[in-house]
């Protein structure tokens, strides 16, 4: 009798923990096929010489070796991180600066928020075109087509006027300027909301203690922000470092070689048929993209520790 | 007199902060607003034409931009795949997640552990392998290849969201309805999902915002005119009419426009709940 209900009590048992199985089945299933079995694949393939059909030829480590000595690919990521530093500065201030001016008591609050979040809404193509239309240098009956020239021209700055997106000195400023228009709103969102998670009474206190703005904000709000800053610029280079698809839409074909960046370089092994040198260059600048965020990440766990 | 100094102080700053804040909305704006007026242009009056409203609307861009640049087609995929791939996401990741808080099973938090471990990893280059995973499946240029895809981006990020809102859901309500017969299905679909509605939304537009603005995967997997989503078609479009402004910029608009009214009308949502969380985790 009492063997018959522990059977029965195992049996129901394991019945409810199949039926549970049941609900994450779809979820763990597409999950398998589309990332687990490609994120292993990507290494498995990166050893490999194949050209996307044939056999594939095991060569070890070569398509490694061959990616050190690629010259091109190194200058991809300069150009990566160079956006990146630009990004880094210009981006983040901003929205710090942004987020500060919006956690005060000041009208209007919402619409702002609601307006500094539109860019980031847009897709990557739809703005790379209509930035480049906005630098454009080309000129029509003697009339700058582009808006920022039209600009320069008319407030009386002619000699500003400059060819920006076909200069091979200005380009990547300036993808890494539209690239910081699209993305500001992001940190200034997470800015903003950890902004107002800091206790009100601390500035009161500060205040009372003689500090200026200035101070309060060295003193008292960075440091309080330091984790969320973190979170910001993690966020940011991650981003920064796989931007791709802004590029081809706001510059047109020709400065090609000017504006590598990983990500272009892994397509264009990959449109050469040469899919096992693209997995190595992917192995390679995920590698750098996951060694860069967790050494930031245990830097301001460390700090939050001190 | 100190009083009064105080509050000049006061009204310099709050003046100064609402012009810092102005300068930046209104770069914000005004490109979005000058892609739209243009668009309503002809070639000939896009340099004759110097008002700021422009005078007459000339719907005829967009006729073009429909019919000859393909763009009836594109809208309707990026909608299907869009509509498709969010309530995939919606109805998979809230199944899983309610199965990883509230259900027991053999390897539960390993398997979740899985999931928050790909939203950490970045993967850039996956979709060399994914392509080549889809060209055996046979899902290069079908529509069910790119909506699983899409499905799969999403997942696990929505899945941490809704675990969480699911974990602080009080136990009463759902003991309440085991009382009184509910299977666990029922209760994930009559309990736990009306009280998710709000974290739902959050995940409805954030992933609504990413499969919408998706590129390359979409750029890979299609190389048939008649089932690209609006990204890669754009892109066709802006290499065929390179100089035309005005059509051009009919075409951005079209696409950007569905996205922003979306944004406009579920900020509040993202604003309050994506982001209290972000900082917490």
């Amino acid at each position: 009798m009492f063997l018959k209900a522990q059977i029965r009590r195992l049996n129901i048992k394991s019945f409810d923990a199949l039926r549970n199985c049941l609900f994450i089945i779809p979820a763990v299933v597409i999950f398998s096929i589309f990332y687990i079995y490609p994120f292993f694949d990507l290494f498995s393939l990166s050893l490999h010489q194949w050209q996307g059909i044939g056999p594939k030829i095991f060569i070890g480590f070569r398509n490694f070796q061959e990616l050190f000595a690629d010259k091109v690919w190194w200058m991809s990521m300069g150009h990566a991180g160079y956006i990146t530093l630009i990004a880094l500065t210009l981006q983040n201030v901003l929205a710090f600066s942004l987020a500060l001016a919006c956690d005060r008591e000041i009208r209007m609050k919402r619409f702002y928020r609601l307006v500094f979040f539109i860019p980031p809404v847009l897709s990557e193509v739809v703005v790379g075109i209509l930035w480049n239309w906005i630098l454009n240098s080309g000129t029509h009956n003697g009339q700058q087509l582009g808006l920022f020239n039209n600009f320069l021209m008319h407030t009386g700055f002619p000699q500003l006027v400059h060819n920006w997106l076909s200069d091979p000195k200005t380009v990547l400023t300036c993808i890494a300027v539209v690239h910081s228009w699209k993305g500001f709103g992001w940190g200034f969102i997470i800015l903003l909301a950890g902004l107002q998670t800091i206790d009100r009474q601390l500035y009161e206190a500060a205040r009372v203690d003689g500090a200026g703005s200035w101070n309060t904000c060295r003193h008292v709000t960075i440091p309080l922000m330091m984790p969320v800053i973190m979170v910001v610029v993690i966020l940011t280079i991650l981003g920064s470092m796989q931007v791709f698809v802004l590029i081809p839409s706001l510059v047109n074909q020709g400065l090609v070689y000017h504006t590598e960046v990983p990500v272009t370089r892994i397509l264009a092994s990959m449109s050469g048929f040469q899919f096992g040198y693209a997995c190595a260059q992917a192995v390679v600048f995920g590698s750098i993209l996951v060694a860069v965020s967790f050494t930031l990440k245990s830097f301001s766990n460390r700090m939050k520790q001190a | 007199m100190v009083v009064n100094q105080y509050l000049i102080q006061r009204f310099l700053k709050n003046t100064l902060t609402h012009i810092f804040l102005l300068i930046i909305t209104i770069s914000c704006l005004f490109p979005i607003f000058w892609m739209i007026r243009v668009s309503f242009m002809s070639n000939a009056t896009v340099f004759a034409d110097q008002s700021l409203i422009p005078v007459e609307l000339n719907w005829h861009n967009y006729v073009v931009v429909w019919t000859k640049g393909n763009f009836g087609v594109y809208f309707i995929n990026s909608m299907i795949y869009t509509i498709s791939a969010v309530t995939g996401i919606v109805l998979i990741s809230s199944l899983a997640a309610f199965a990883f808080s509230r259900l027991q099973f053999p390897g539960k938090n390993a398997i979740f552990y899985v999931f928050v471990a790909a939203m950490m990893i970045p993967l850039p280059g996956s979709f060399v392998p994914l392509f080549v995973r889809m060209n055996e499946l046979h899902l290069v240029n079908t529509r069910l290849g790119y909506i699983l895809c899409m499905i799969n981006v999403g997942l696990s990020l929505s899945i941490f969201l809704l675990k969480t809102f699911f974990d602080k859901m009080p136990a009463d309500l759902e003991n309440a309805a085991r009382i009184d017969g509910c299977s666990p299905v029922q209760i994930w679909w009559y309990i736990a999902l009306p009280l998710a509605a709000p974290a739902l939304a959050v995940i409805v537009i954030y992933n609504a915002l990413n499969v919408w603005n998706e590129y390359i995967l979409a750029a890979l997997l299609f190389s048939d005119n008649s089932l690209m989503p609006l990204q890669p078609g754009l892109m066709v479009f802006n290499g065929a009419y390179q100089v035309d402004y005005p059509v051009l910029m009919a075409g951005l608009t079209m696409t950007a426009i569905p996205i922003i009214i979306v944004y406009l009308f579920m900020q509040k949502y993202i604003i309050k709940d994506l982001f209290s969380g972000a900082v917490v985790g």
